[in-house]
């Protein structure tokens, strides 16, 4: 029972946490926004120089469950600054995906270009109709010669426009809500018969919708058995609503922080508003819910290496719901209605 | 970081196990596992148990009898009881007063006491909250004015726990009414056999009389039983109350009532389906599972973190306990109160209860379900209000 870091870590930490600080304030995010891919290219190069692009470590490597307090460290900070860069998509999604299930061949081409940041990548699993069910896929993979040719549309593509290549899960077999029979196919960014429309998303970041119209993919572009991706998308998944625990506990963190300064600075009827009882008391529970949020995304980053499935996703399902329920809470005065009535 | 207990952790949980598989005697066991009150003779019998064992007093410095264990020995053994259960047995002995004679008392002082409240020869009440000092403590009025080598309380203290059992009680009265009022504060132990101190019980919403009312009308306190100096009895009674970092999120309570819950929910019938299948129901029980895993996480956070602090230097993350490990207690008692259902109705006094001459009115189960409901509302009052726990992280923490 540990909840330190290690050395390297907190150095990772204290590096991210510095160009954070030093370089992505607000007015920084606004700037970054009107660049030409809606992100900075130069923070962008900046991550890969800190050997960012390279995480999450391989046990091999020295890392843990795969990079999970890595991950966690990185998106904590990215989440204090609400970093517009494709770091989730590339490195916890997509690389992700390759981390579980790549051959070593197509490491050995993927992996260099994008921890020196020359190659970003997306994960494109949703579907228009497919909500929130990763196996409801109808998007086609049909035999062609020794490759696959693939049909069909992909949803909510993040940072799918900026993707040099993506991540594709297609269906080779099966029915369109069969657990069986998806693959996961690399496509690049500009294939023939691949067309993508982007557009923001609410917070500000990049997605994509992307239609396929017979797109040829090599039998070197096939990622593990065409038929068996579901438990990988599974664990991936897993994985990144960890990640975006970490990002959330980032976010509430900066605006529990900005929120005191407030407190202490800002003066109404003669005096700061920080004196004030009712005031005082929602700033306490805020930081209840940011204590216990914090101490869920812990939880889950040290459950990410759990070999027993379920208690995995237990774990991070709790953790999502604690942290979404957090994000939300106004005040204890609701305690009801967070804790029982509203359930 | 690493959620994981070392093997040796993990061999201590089996010790702490088996020792209550053994030990716990099976009459209390399902008293406790059903919510009812126990008698003083159980309580008393338990503690003696416990300190034949050596672990009546585990947090305590070695050579007054504490166990020498880590952090997470500690945290381990608190959760182990409270999961089988036997929770909320009575600690103003071992954890309040204890720590502060060892700490604060004299050699006289801690060679009498120390051994008598760690085999439970003494039973203590504390005599803290006054009729006008309640989250206001400081401003108490009972007063003990020096007389030769005595000193004489005169005042009146309430919400006094089961003082109706009381050998000892210490309290905290008021020496120096011309200073600050944290200033004048002393900290007394009083024979509760000493004449002129009359206990009236007070009944509560649960039917029974767990609280009291004391009145000292010219008690004679011998002043070799004032512990520490004369008027410093708050920096001790800030002590004791700072004192309890490893139960008092009472994590295990929480996790024993929730396996209550879904056990009896299990038994329940509504409609066609079991009331454990109901997609409402369920949802509500995980909400407060949820609550309490990142509390439990919480609490861990700050057991590791205790071997590491400076001295003085307390985690952020252990202001919360109290206040989340309330409200979970609470939304569990609430979980509980539903799965009964409309049977929390009738009431059974504890006499009844304990006499088992009458059949009992609907499940036999249900009984004590409600009265405990009513009685965790103490728990977001006592040791300090929600209210006040939430000035005092305004202050300490926010910097506000």
């Amino acid at each position: 029972m540990d909840f330190d870091l290690s050395e390297e870590q907190r150095l990772l930490k204290d590096s991210v946490e510095r160009l954070i600080l030093e370089r992505y304030g607000f007015d920084h995010r606004r700037k970054y926004q009107t660049e030409e891919a809606g992100f900075s290219e130069a923070m962008w190069a900046r991550y890969a120089e800190l050997g960012l692009l390279g995480l999450p470590f391989s046990q091999a490597h020295g890392g843990f469950g795969g990079g999970a307090v890595e991950t966690m460290i990185v998106m904590e900070a990215f989440g204090q600054a609400l970093i517009l860069e494709p770091y989730f998509a590339t490195v916890v999604l997509a690389r992700g995906i390759l981390r579980h299930r790549a051959s070593e061949a197509q490491k050995a081409e993927l992996i260099p270009p994008i921890a020196e940041g020359r190659m970003k990548l997306a994960f494109a699993y949703a579907e228009p109709q497919s909500r929130y069910d990763l196996f409801d896929v109808q998007t086609g993979a049909e035999k062609d010669g020794d490759g696959w040719m693939l049909s069909g549309t992909k949803g909510l593509v993040l940072h799918g426009e900026a993707a040099d290549r993506i991540v594709v899960s297609a269906r080779t077999a099966g029915g369109s809500r069969d657990n069986n029979g998806i693959g996961l196919f690399l496509v690049a960014g500009d294939a023939p018969g691949l067309r993508r429309r982007g557009y923001p998303t609410q917070d500000g970041l990049r997605a994509a919708e992307i239609t396929l119209e017979n797109v040829r993919v090599e039998p070197a572009d096939v990622i593990g058995d065409p038929a068996g991706a579901l438990p990988i998308i599974f664990r991936v998944a897993d994985e990144a609503a960890g990640a975006l625990c970490a990002e959330a506990v980032g976010c509430f963190a900066e605006m529990h922080s900005i929120t005191l300064k407030y407190l202490k600075t800002r003066e109404q009827f003669g005096t700061i508003i920080g004196s004030f009882q009712v005031l005082q008391h929602r700033a306490v529970d805020m930081f209840v819910e940011l204590e216990q949020s914090r101490s869920m995304a812990m939880y889950v980053t040290m459950m990410a290496g759990e070999g027993n499935t379920t208690e995995r996703e237990r774990a991070i399902s709790a953790a999502k719901a604690q942290i979404g329920q957090s994000a939300k809470a106004r005040s204890a005065s609701s305690r009801s209605s967070s804790m029982v009535a509203s359930a | 970081m690493d959620l994981a207990f070392t093997n040796e952790e993990h061999a201590f949980r089996e010790e702490v196990r088996q020792f209550l598989r053994d030990r716990v005697p099976p009459e209390m066991h399902r008293k406790l596992i059903e919510s009812r009150n126990l008698s003083r003779d159980e309580m008393v019998a338990w503690a003696r148990i416990l300190n034949k064992k050596g672990w009546a007093v585990p947090h305590w410095p070695k050579e007054h009898g504490g166990a020498g264990w880590t952090p997470v020995q500690h945290y381990i053994f608190g959760e182990e009881l409270q999961m089988y259960p036997v929770r909320d047995l009575p600690d103003f002995g071992t954890s309040l007063v204890g720590p502060v004679i060892y700490t604060f008392g004299n050699e006289a002082q801690k060679k009498y006491f120390l051994p008598r409240i760690a085999n439970a020869e003494d039973w203590w009440c504390q005599g803290f909250s006054e009729p006008g000092a309640g989250s206001d403590l400081a401003s108490l009025q009972t007063r003990a004015v020096r007389d030769g080598d005595h000193y004489v309380v005169n005042g009146q203290k309430i919400w006094t726990t089961l003082a109706q059992y009381a050998d000892w009680i210490f309290c905290l009265v008021r020496t120096n009414p011309g200073v600050k009022k944290q200033l004048g504060i002393s900290f007394l132990l009083i024979d509760m056999k000493s004449p002129g101190i009359t206990v009236r019980p007070i009944q509560l919403i649960d039917g029974g009389y767990e609280v009291n009312e004391i009145f000292f009308d010219d008690v004679r306190v011998p002043a070799e039983n004032l512990v520490g100096e004369e008027d410093k009895g708050w920096d001790y009674a800030k002590f004791l109350l700072g004192n309890e970092r490893f139960s008092i999120a009472s994590v295990g309570t929480s996790k024993e009532r929730i396996l209550r819950v879904k056990e009896l929910a299990a038994k329940c019938r509504v409609g066609e389906e079991r009331l454990i299948d109901r997609a409402t129901f369920r949802e509500k029980v995980a909400a407060v599972e949820i609550q309490l895993k990142a509390l439990e996480v919480t609490q861990l956070r700050v057991v590791t973190n205790a071997s590491k602090e400076q001295k003085g230097r307390q985690d952020p993350a252990s202001a919360i306990l109290k206040l989340k490990g309330s409200e979970i207690q609470q939304a569990t008692a609430d979980l509980l109160l539903e799965v009964v259902g409309p049977y929390t109705l009738p009431y059974v006094s504890e006499e009844d209860l304990e006499s088992g001459n009458e059949p009992p009115i609907g499940p036999d189960w249900a009984a004590a379900i409600a009265p405990a409901y009513f009685n965790a509302r103490k728990v977001s009052i006592y040791g300090g209000s929600d209210e006040i726990q939430k000035n005092i992280i305004a202050k300490a923490i926010l910097g506000l």
